[in-house]
């Protein structure tokens, strides 16, 4: 099958859609990108990004312990994300010269549950697609009860860190004048390393286990890069997540190349520009003296990151009313 | 005739002894300087830089080595004082790594399927597929590492430790953080030809994880992480050569997990009777 790239967005949308296996790849992509933006934005924020990234591959061995053992694999995956992130949570330790340990430690668990993982592979003699399907994933034939599970425990992640959103800001923030104010720091940072397993076993499933770590650093970097305002910049890494995600998803379908190549690039093309940008504008404030105004910069950025504009406009739309289809 | 006396598991003894070495000094400095997750970077970079060198029809190692050094460089170069943001890290090895499923690609689909397990190999290493000549070149490259290390550990130690005073009386402390992440970026190169690019962090940061919970003496933890990673090599392989079904980057691997565990476990119980002596 042929399909050629026409500047039609709409047509070309309509062609993509006509396949179902397509819509729930895109339905999907946007409930992921949402809750790996979501989370990824406060792991960005705590700067626990190797954290991010050793709960992303963890999903590998959970996948093929599933596969060996012959479960289905959203329960390797939740069950290996979960119980990795607590292991971290439990090995980490508050106070001074902590760093260099816990990153340690966190290198160790790694290490050994990818271990664990090849070993796995190793013992399955069967018919297995191989490690790299299970490490950079694919996105064809996701099924429309894997979107629906999706969306519940998405919409659960996402109401869990609702609630303890205010305080974990406070608590990422100053963890010191936190804890003096009686906010409870280590039960927070637990319960964040839980969401944040869930979140990438979630997003494991369509992104691969190496790739989920992009959707939730590469959004919530660049809009910190561009805005220091929580609210915005939260706001702003959900539709950049969002925009890469599906951006990604139409790049993979016209041309032969695998998705999370597409999505870490458009992701990575943003972050570089959100640096040049704040770069550029520097260099006339310093200029023209202070003050250059913050939301003309906020609105250049978001406008030239995501360029398929039209995507973005169209997407929001239907996005919400496919998760109300499925809710 | 026993796996011990075979050619292939002599010349995984011998390389894999001298990588070890060479991890297990580097991992010393990279958990001193909370730098893990810079190793963490370089050997998904590896991976990257294998498929790429495999795409264009070069030698994987050309790849390795240049890929990772070039990344060590760069990342020291990015970061103030020869250390990258974590972020900064993260943003660019997320790319990297979209970059390494792209090279797979181009490179699976170019080539046969008979060679298609050259990127499993990359990822989790083939030490018992060694043949003599890469032995002999491993060895050369991980004593050459070793030397280099020891060589700037005086200064690497203090820059270190005390990043201003070393800056202040003269060390050369950006010139010494680019120097050392191009020797992790070589180490790298090296040690996933063993353990392969996604274990390579463990030979890193276990050993000298371990080191570091067990003394605080620079010198003493230097010397105890390289015969840690030594010793775990040794088990690991002694470990895959007796129980033929595991996989020697596994044992390797646990034989390290199990003596952090070790470590942990008793520097637990130290720090806490010398809270109650102390108390």
């Amino acid at each position: 099958m042929q399909v050629i790239f026409s500047w039609n967005l709409v047509a070309d949308f309509q062609q993509m859609w006509s396949f179902p296996f397509m819509v729930n790849a895109f339905r999907a992509g946007a409930v992921v990108a949402l809750v790996a933006g979501a989370i990824g934005w406060f792991m960005v924020l705590r700067r626990q990004s190797f954290a991010g990234h050793t709960l992303g591959v963890v999903a590998f061995p959970g996948a093929s312990f599933a596969t060996l053992v012959g479960i289905s694999t959203g329960l390797g995956y939740f069950g290996f994300c979960l119980a990795a992130a607590l292991v971290i949570a439990l090995l980490r330790r508050e106070g001074r010269d902590a760093g260099a340990e816990e990153s340690a430690a966190t290198g160790v668990v790694q290490t050994f549950l990818l271990a664990c993982g090849f070993l796995f592979i190793a013992l399955y003699k069967g018919l297995l697609s191989g490690p790299e399907a299970i490490l950079f994933g694919s996105f064809l034939g996701i099924t429309s009860g894997q979107v629906l599970l999706l969306a519940l425990v998405g919409a659960a992640v996402l109401a869990v860190l609702a609630w303890i959103g205010r305080p974990l800001l406070f608590a990422s923030v100053d963890p010191q004048v936190a804890a003096a104010r009686g906010v409870p720091v280590r039960a927070l940072s637990i319960v964040f390393l839980l969401l944040l397993g869930a979140a990438t076993a979630e997003a494991a499933q369509i992104t691969g286990s190496l790739l989920v770590f992009a959707l939730l650093v590469l959004p919530a970097a660049t809009a910190q890069v561009l805005t220091a305002r929580p609210g915005l910049s939260l706001l702003l890494t959900l539709l950049l997540g969002f925009a890469a995600t599906w951006a990604g998803l139409v790049a993979a379908w016209y041309w032969p190349y695998p998705l999370g190549f597409f999505v870490t690039s458009f992701a990575f093309g943003g972050y570089l520009l959100a640096h040049a940008l704040t770069q550029v504008r520097a260099r006339l404030a310093v200029r023209t003296g202070s003050g250059g105004g913050t939301g003309g910069r906020g609105d250049t950025a978001t406008g030239t990151v995501t360029a398929p504009g039209t995507v973005t406009a169209n997407g929001t739309v239907t996005a919400t009313s496919a998760r109300r289809a499925v809710a | 005739m026993s796996v011990w006396s075979q050619d292939f598991f002599h010349n995984a003894l011998l390389a894999g002894t001298f990588i070890a070495l060479a991890s297990g000094l580097v991992g010393y400095f990279l958990v001193l300087r909370a730098q893990v997750f810079t190793g963490d970077a370089l050997s998904h970079v590896a991976f990257t830089g294998a498929m790429a060198a495999l795409a264009a029809g070069w030698d994987l190692r050309l790849g390795l080595f240049v890929g990772c050094v070039g990344a060590g460089l760069l990342l020291a170069g990015i970061g103030r004082r020869g250390r990258a943001d974590d972020v900064v890290i993260g943003s660019a090895f997320a790319w990297v790594l979209g970059l390494g499923s792209f090279f797979l690609t181009l490179y699976t689909t170019s080539r046969s399927a008979a060679v298609g397990n050259a990127g499993t190999s990359v990822l989790f290493g083939s030490i018992f597929g060694l043949s003599g000549g890469q032995t002999l070149v491993a060895v050369l490259i991980a004593a050459g590492i070793t030397a280099a290390v020891l060589l700037i550990a005086r200064p690497l130690l203090f820059a270190t430790l005390d990043e201003a005073v070393a800056a202040a009386r003269g060390v050369p402390v950006k010139l010494l953080g680019l120097g050392f992440l191009a020797l992790v970026g070589a180490c790298a190169g090296e040690a996933t030809q063993a353990v392969g690019s996604l274990l390579l962090l463990g030979l890193l940061a276990a050993p000298a994880g371990a080191a570091l919970r067990l003394t605080h003496r620079p010198y003493a933890g230097m010397a105890l992480s390289a015969g840690l990673a030594v010793v775990e090599m040794w088990i690991g392989l002694a470990l895959s050569a007796t129980v033929t079904s595991l996989p020697p980057s596994f044992s390797i691997m646990a034989a390290a997990t199990a003596v952090y565990a070790v470590a942990w476990a008793v520097s637990g119980r130290t720090r806490r009777s010398g809270a109650t002596l102390a108390g």
